[in-house]
């Protein structure tokens, strides 16, 4: 007996019970929607986080400064301006994991644009801080070289920034007053969202780091060439614990620390923090999809009863079956393909509603959900799986009876 | 004459139950030749059905040998069994055995469809058989859209679609009116004088008399085996209808 011709048999057999087909199909189908939904809504999960890494920067590496301890008080991190922007030049130059090492100079202030002020962070950067931050400049121009060197007036609005300043108006051309220095707007940053703390990262300033010691913040002489922090981003394929201590040595060489002193500046990783974040949605994600799974067993042990049920009631027909000669085998692959047949239609239609269910909740929770081919595949496969599974035992006892028992039977 | 179509030498079949056995069977030797027309008979309990069963390799005996055209049949395994009914044997029950909401067409087909015949060919072989009993304009209908006549000559169709050495008949006209028992008997009568062996097992004489021998049955024995000149059933069947014609 051919395969498609025991397809047809199959749907002929579940055709004469629609409403039982239907029902033991329901236990299927909600069982692959469930694993569909859930797996979709824990991808978009992690794909937000994934996302928040992408803007914060991967593989990054934040150098603060270290403590100043005054009578005892420890002030805490970045209170002593131990880093310099030639720290950070070495860096990049001598440590082989390191892509970019960005020095930057952190201030807050009152920006004016005609008479709508706000206030904002700004940053004093260098070229290399858009590449280790992941900063893309929406519409205008970027720093050249000539602005770091000239310590140009010249500044890049961060989208939150130009919003509240000009509204719906380009900004680009327009001049602002940062503390009271006006500067002149080149650009407009792409919008990067929320952070993970929740911040707004578009509430922001870029402007060349020189521009910003020199005009804005004001310099004392001492502190002529120390930077708040320095972002360096490690190369995909470098070792970021190998490249961390390499750059520990090198700082600790270059301020001439003996051993056994403390460092005097502060490491973070921060990437290592938003991987942790993102196993931990991976994980969620598996859980959902396991707890998804169960009612897909549920919906397999429903389809062996039916099957079992269904063999009892067609004892006759398989008895005739085999009078007219049908192996043991014949009968069990006919039980098989029905079982599998009644599996696959519900991980379709499955498939089907758990699409729609997604979309839907994204939709309507403001959700984001992240349809992965790999899970609707998944959710298939184990359908499938399930229908041999649950059906065989069923379709063995079908092919086990004797013939002129199952002929005989009332 | 050649070697005889069914041997059955001293078989015997006991079933056993939890605490008790029953023979059903005892030491039945049996011999039936090519091109016979066999009636077994017997009250319900003499052994005929279990007889039955085990000519149509529907069961085996517990001792005995049964040689269907020279094959020993009682040794065979259960798929080779499973080939043997669905080449050598056609079933006829008293109860039709059609698949239900399956097509006439598609029941005369299914034994072909296990033969592992192409489809195109099981269609023109399905409906050559559905002409030969009359029923090709009905092909399409399903079991329960034809009369108790009409399933039963469907299923003789099924029976003799894979050209079979055999036909048993188990109380084929058990559930047929007077007139299309007739009609019934009269094309197993037709298929015999074409060369066809047919056991008919049944306990009403009338239908038995249409057979060329009687082999009766008691308590798991052959207690008679008589050759009879069998009644013509055409003949009955227009006796019949000048008879209601006439009240």
């Amino acid at each position: 007996m051919n395969w498609l011709a025991g397809v047809r048999t199959a749907l002929l057999a579940l055709r004469v019970n629609k409403l039982r087909s239907m029902l033991t199909m329901l236990g299927i189908i909600i069982g692959v929607a469930a694993v569909i939904v859930m797996i979709a809504i824990g991808a978009g999960a992690q794909a937000r986080v994934e996302e928040q890494i992408k803007s914060l920067g991967s593989n990054l590496i934040i150098l603060l400064p270290g403590s100043v301890t005054s009578g005892g008080v420890r002030m805490g991190a970045g209170s002593r301006s131990s880093l310099t922007e030639d720290d950070a030049f070495a860096i990049q130059r001598e440590v082989t994991g390191v892509q970019a090492a960005a020095p930057t100079l952190r201030g807050t202030g009152q920006v004016v644009a005609g008479n709508n002020n706000w206030s904002t962070v700004f940053y004093g950067v260098t070229p290399e801080y858009f590449e280790v931050r992941n900063w893309v400049i929406a519409y205008g121009r970027g720093f050249e070289p000539a602005d770091l060197s000239g310590s140009a007036k010249a500044v890049l609005l961060g989208e939150t920034v130009a919003r509240n300043l000009f509204g719906d108006s380009d900004p680009v051309g327009q001049v602002v007053r940062v503390r009271k220095v006006p500067m002149q707007v080149i650009g407009v940053l792409e919008r990067k969202g929320q952070s993970l703390g929740g911040q707004d990262q578009d509430d922001v300033m870029l402007m060349p780091i020189s521009s910003a010691r020199n005009r804005v913040l004001g310099g004392n002489v001492a502190k002529l060439r120390s930077v708040g922090s320095i972002s360096i981003k490690i190369r995909e394929d470098a070792d970021m614990t190998a490249s961390e201590g390499e750059i520990r040595q090198l700082l600790r060489q270059r301020h001439r620390l003996q051993a056994g002193q403390d460092d005097d500046f502060t490491l973070r990783n921060l990437s290592e923090v938003l991987g942790a974040r993102e196993e931990s949605s991976r994980v969620m994600t598996l859980l959902l999809a396991a707890v998804a799974s169960v009612s897909l067993l549920v919906g397999g042990i429903g389809i062996m009863n039916i099957m079992l049920v269904s063999v009892t009631e067609r004892t006759r027909e398989i008895g005739l079956r085999m009078a007219v000669g049908a192996r043991g085998r014949d009968i069990l692959s006919q039980f098989l393909v029905e079982a599998i047949t009644l599996a696959v239609i519900g991980g379709v239609c499955g498939i089907l509603l758990g699409v729609a269910g997604s979309y839907a909740i994204g939709h309507f929770a403001g959700w984001r959900i992240e349809l992965r081919l790999e899970s609707i595949a998944l959710a298939v496969g184990f359908a499938g799986a399930i229908g041999v599974f649950f059906g065989f035992y069923p379709a063995r006892k079908a092919s086990r009876l004797l013939p002129i028992e199952a002929l005989r039977y009332e | 004459m050649a070697q005889p179509l069914i041997v059955t030498r001293g078989i015997s079949k006991v079933y056993r139950m939890e605490s008790y056995t029953v023979t059903a069977l005892r030491e039945v030797s049996v011999e039936i030749a090519a091109g016979e027309f066999v009636a077994v008979m017997g009250p319900s309990g003499s052994g005929k059905s279990t007889f039955m069963n085990l000519l149509g390799c529907l069961d085996s005996p517990s001792s005995g040998d049964y040689c269907l055209a020279g094959e020993k049949v009682s040794e065979l395994s259960g798929d080779a069994l499973a080939a043997i009914r669905n080449r050598r044997i056609g079933f006829v029950f008293q109860n039709f055995n059609l698949l239900p909401r399956t097509s006439a067409l598609e029941n005369v087909e299914l034994p072909l469809l296990y033969g592992g015949i192409a489809p195109a060919q099981r269609r023109v072989r399905a409906l050559g058989k559905l002409q030969q009993v009359g029923l090709v304009e009905r092909a399409g209908h399903h079991p329960a859209q034809l009369s108790g006549g009409q399933q039963q000559r469907v299923a003789i169709a099924r029976a003799l679609v894979n050209d079979p050495a055999l036909i048993l008949a188990d109380e084929p006209t058990g559930a047929l009116d007077t007139r299309t028992s007739f009609e019934l008997m009269d094309l197993l009568q037709q298929l015999n004088r074409g060369g066809l062996t047919v056991v008919l097992v049944t306990h009403e004489h009338d239908v038995a008399a249409f057979a060329s021998r009687i082999v009766s049955f008691r308590d798991g024995h052959v207690v008679g085996d008589a050759r009879i000149r069998p009644d013509d059933a055409r003949a009955r069947l227009q006796a019949f209808e000048a008879e209601e014609a006439a009240a």
